[in-house]
């Protein structure tokens, strides 16, 4: 009975990281490419972690709780490495579906005006009527092409 | 007190990090985690000028289970998304102009923001006012930021800051 339950997290884990990469190859820019990896996979790899701790504690003789760990590191990286890239790809105009903001657009006092000046250049610079043509590139040397 | 025991939450939470990366109970192993535990603060007491106070620890309980499912939700949200129809989706920005003051208040909305549905924080704006959030699909951004504000930033605030 244990090992279908054990079967079914496996399986379960394994299509939902399977449905987050899948995710970087559907998704059409870099900004929704990102929501694949830092989603999906936290629920894949929580079931893998989970049938690993309850296979570990039951067929041997020590508790392994090595597993807690593994998901509290993963739970506080991913969303840091995907607001580091999102951060990134802000600072190199990557082209984006949705609109970046600019100043107009905020109603509260108080924004910063050098971000703000910053995210206005991205918009003038980067060319909007191509946004939905191609994908936007996500390798290295695409990257490196930019300023 | 404030020189011999500048973190009083960190002690205990290294400690546990500690025994379950040994995977032990032993009582060596707790009074080791516990030397850990006090000496890595004491330490490394220049890089964390801020004291932790969790002033409703049964407001965080309830705050991280809240987050658990959100997060089961959300991958169930995205996965949905992104076996439909990619041209489909209306990713939008939205500015989620912030009320917390504290650094830790401010990291943990934004983790919290980049694991619950559709939404991820891409930036922080240099004076901490307002956070730029991306949202997958959302053809609402007033209410999503109502939603942020009432369910995460709200318990967040009464967390970490005082009312």
């Amino acid at each position: 009975m244990l090992e279908y339950f054990l079967s079914f997290l496996i399986l379960t884990g394994a299509i939902f990281t399977f449905i987050g990469s899948l995710g970087l190859l559907r998704l059409k820019d870099l900004f929704t490419r990102l929501h694949g990896p830092t989603k999906a996979t936290t629920l894949g790899v929580g079931c893998l972690l989970i049938a690993s701790a309850v296979y570990f504690s039951t067929y041997t003789e020590a508790i392994s709780l090595h597993e807690i760990l593994i998901t509290l590191f993963l739970f506080i990286t991913a969303p840091i490495s995907a607001h580091l890239l999102a951060k990134a790809a802000l600072h190199l105009d990557l082209q984006s579906i949705a609109k970046i903001p600019e100043n107009d657009e905020v109603e509260e006092s108080g924004t910063d005006a050098a971000i703000i000046d910053d995210i206005k250049d991205s918009v003038k610079e980067s060319n909007p009527a191509s946004i939905n043509d191609t994908p936007v590139p996500l390798d290295e040397t695409d990257l490196q092409k930019k300023p | 007190m404030t020189r011999l025991l500048p973190h009083p939450i960190l002690t205990p939470v290294l400690t546990v990090i500690w025994l379950l990366l040994n995977n032990s109970i032993d009582a060596g192993h707790i009074v080791l985690g516990l030397i850990l535990g006090w000496a890595i603060p004491v330490l490394t007491i220049h890089f964390w000028p801020e004291t932790v106070i969790i002033r409703k620890p049964l407001m965080l309980i309830k705050y991280t289970i809240v987050l658990l499912f959100d997060i089961i939700m959300a991958n169930f949200t995205v996965a949905r998304l992104i076996l439909g129809n990619p041209d489909r989706l209306q990713p939008v920005f939205v500015k989620l102009p912030l009320d917390l003051n504290s650094d830790l208040a401010i990291s943990l909305l934004a983790n919290s923001i980049t694991l619950t549905p559709g939404t991820l924080s891409a930036q922080l704006s240099e004076d901490c006012s307002y956070l730029l959030v991306h949202a997958l699909n959302e053809t609402d951004p007033k209410s999503l930021i109502a939603t942020i504000k009432q369910r995460y930033e709200h318990p967040l605030k009464e967390i970490f800051e005082s009312c």
